[in-house]
């Protein structure tokens, strides 16, 4: 099953770490990222840029509606993702337990859904 | 059995293969509700054949073979209906046809079953209709009137349960070493759960609920069973039990709470008892650290093995609360913790710890903690103060019978 990991943590928080906080932090991720695909589970991921840089698009009645900021303002925000190949829940769990931002901030798990 | 076995026998008799029935066909078929559908399919065809031909001789082949038929048919039904699915439903029929059926060749993966069920990535809410329907095989009406639920909230659990568990790839499946303490801990709470709604009921005229208790024990014991090295199980069956053990004994004729202190001891069961002690022998080593539930048990041994109330084994007691309140440190633990340390060293020493307790807050609003804070001043001879206790105490009271009891309790230590 695919399923994709998508990373929430407060910006603010992050904003506040040393340089050398996040150095470590990035090293993590590389490592995690070269241990999943080494696991043949990694489908990809991306890290994002950071919901002041949203852009949200909404279509009613044929109108464009444009505007700045993410679909919601909360207090932990959409930093990044991955996309995992697991056999189950249970192991979708294990790679998310390894992932940083859930030491932080919470990591959702959301099966994808196929259309087959 | 006699051919004409009342439908409720069938009914109990059926409960006791449909877990096994499900688990097995559950992780052939990849889907708990195909699964759970062909054994209720085949409950139905029961309900109308054992009372008229009799029980067969081995129910849980009977069982597995007529829900293996059913889903067989409806993987058919599927196939010609949609072409797209036809290669996958044959490869599934196939492997359901394939499923054995003597009773000493059927899998026993309802501890797979049972761990899917209480998965935390399911509701809390659902997680105890859910083992209850699929496991313990009662179904939505028995369930919702056990629970008090209305029967469309406890179809809406299980339903919205079933489809997380396909759509969010739950497996059957007993979980790694490593997340198997936790996981083990959902499942304990949500069998204790199941076990206290009966338990609390019992007080009542509704035969069902108590029911549940004893459907309770006999989950856990196939849990227990199934995991011979883990302590926990153990020490929840032998704790339902000792429980269980007490419940004629619990109320009086008039439908009034008796106090484990004033309750008529031979009404006890026996039997229950003898099951429960060697279990906790078992599982109670010394120099081994012992979970929360072997601890419970071993206290509730405790009361089990005194002949009368004034024969209990208060300093042990003592030992064992201390022990549990260090694995779970909860104000209701300390409190009676309070409670034994007051009847093993004197009311004065019990008394320090609740006001201790009662100084930190938490339990300011717990009946409980007033009424024994009452009890110990009583004894000190300290009347007014006893009374004043009781009264707080019975303001915050709710049960009618404890209400009762906090009254006559309030009236002695008036004077009048």
């Amino acid at each position: 099953m695919q399923y994709i990991l998508l990373l929430y943590d407060e910006e603010a928080e992050s904003m506040k770490q040393s340089e050398a906080e996040t150095e470590a932090e990035m090293q993590e991720y590389f490592a995690l990222d070269e241990a999943l695909t080494e696991e043949g589970l990694n489908k990809g991921g991306e890290a994002l840029q950071p919901a002041s840089q949203a852009t949200s698009v909404r279509v009613r009645n044929g109108e464009v509606m444009v505007t700045d900021g993410p679909f919601a303002e909360t207090k932990e925000q959409l930093g990044g993702y991955y996309l995992i190949d697991a056999a189950d829940l249970e192991t979708a769990i294990g790679v998310a337990q390894r992932i940083p931002a859930a030491r932080k901030g919470t990591v959702e798990i959301r099966p994808v859904l196929k259309f087959d | 059995m006699d051919a004409s076995a009342p439908a409720d026998a069938v009914a109990r008799l059926f409960r006791a293969e449909f877990g096994r029935a499900v688990a097995v066909l559950a992780r052939t078929l990849g889907d708990v509700d195909r699964a759970e559908e062909a054994v209720q399919e085949a409950y139905a065809v029961a309900l109308e054949r054992w009372p008229r031909d009799g029980v067969p001789d081995s129910p849980a082949a009977w069982v597995l073979t007529t829900a293996k038929n059913r889903a067989i048919d409806r993987l058919r039904r599927e196939r010609s209906l949609r072409e797209k699915q036809a290669l996958l439903a044959r490869d599934l029929e196939e492997a359901v046809a394939d499923l054995p059926t003597e009773e000493d060749a059927i899998p026993d993966e309802r501890l797979e079953l049972i761990f899917a069920c209480c998965h935390p990535a399911l509701a809390a809410e659902a997680q105890v209709p859910l083992t209850l329907r699929l496991v313990g095989g009662l179904t939505v009406p028995e369930i919702a009137r056990a629970l008090l639920l209305p029967e469309a909230t406890v179809n809406q659990r299980i339903v919205r349960a079933k489809r997380k568990v396909r759509t969010s790839g739950i497996r059957l499946a007993v979980p790694p070493p490593e997340r198997l303490p936790d996981r083990l801990a959902v499942v304990l709470a949500v069998l204790y759960l199941v076990f206290n709604e009966g338990y609390a009921a019992s007080a009542g005229p509704d035969l069902v609920r108590e029911d549940l208790a004893a459907e309770a024990i006999r989950l856990t014991r196939v849990v227990a069973d199934l995991l011979p090295r883990e302590p926990e199980p153990v020490g929840l069956l032998a704790l339902m039990l000792l429980q269980h053990s007490r419940r004629e004994a619990r109320v009086d004729p008039h439908g009034e709470l008796v106090l484990l202190a004033d309750q008529d001891r031979s009404r006890w069961d026996a039997a229950l008892i003898a099951e429960a002690l060697p279990l906790v022998r078992r599982v109670m080593r010394p120099r081994r650290p012992a979970g929360p539930y072997v601890l419970q048990a071993a206290i509730a041994a405790v009361h089990a093995e005194a002949s009368d109330a004034s024969d209990t084994d208060w300093r042990r007691l003592k030992v064992l609360y201390g022990a549990l309140a260090h694995v779970s440190p909860t104000p209701v633990v300390e409190l009676n913790r309070a409670v034994a340390v007051a009847m093993a060293d004197g009311p004065q020493a019990g008394l320090e710890r609740i006001d201790a307790l009662a100084a930190g807050g938490a339990l300011d609003d717990y009946h409980l903690l007033h009424s024994a804070r009452a009890d110990l001043l009583r004894r000190l001879g300290e009347n007014a103060a006893s009374a004043h206790a009781y009264r707080r105490a019975l303001a915050l009271a709710t049960n009618d019978a404890e209400r009762r009891f906090l009254e006559r309790r309030l009236a002695d230590a008036e004077g009048r």
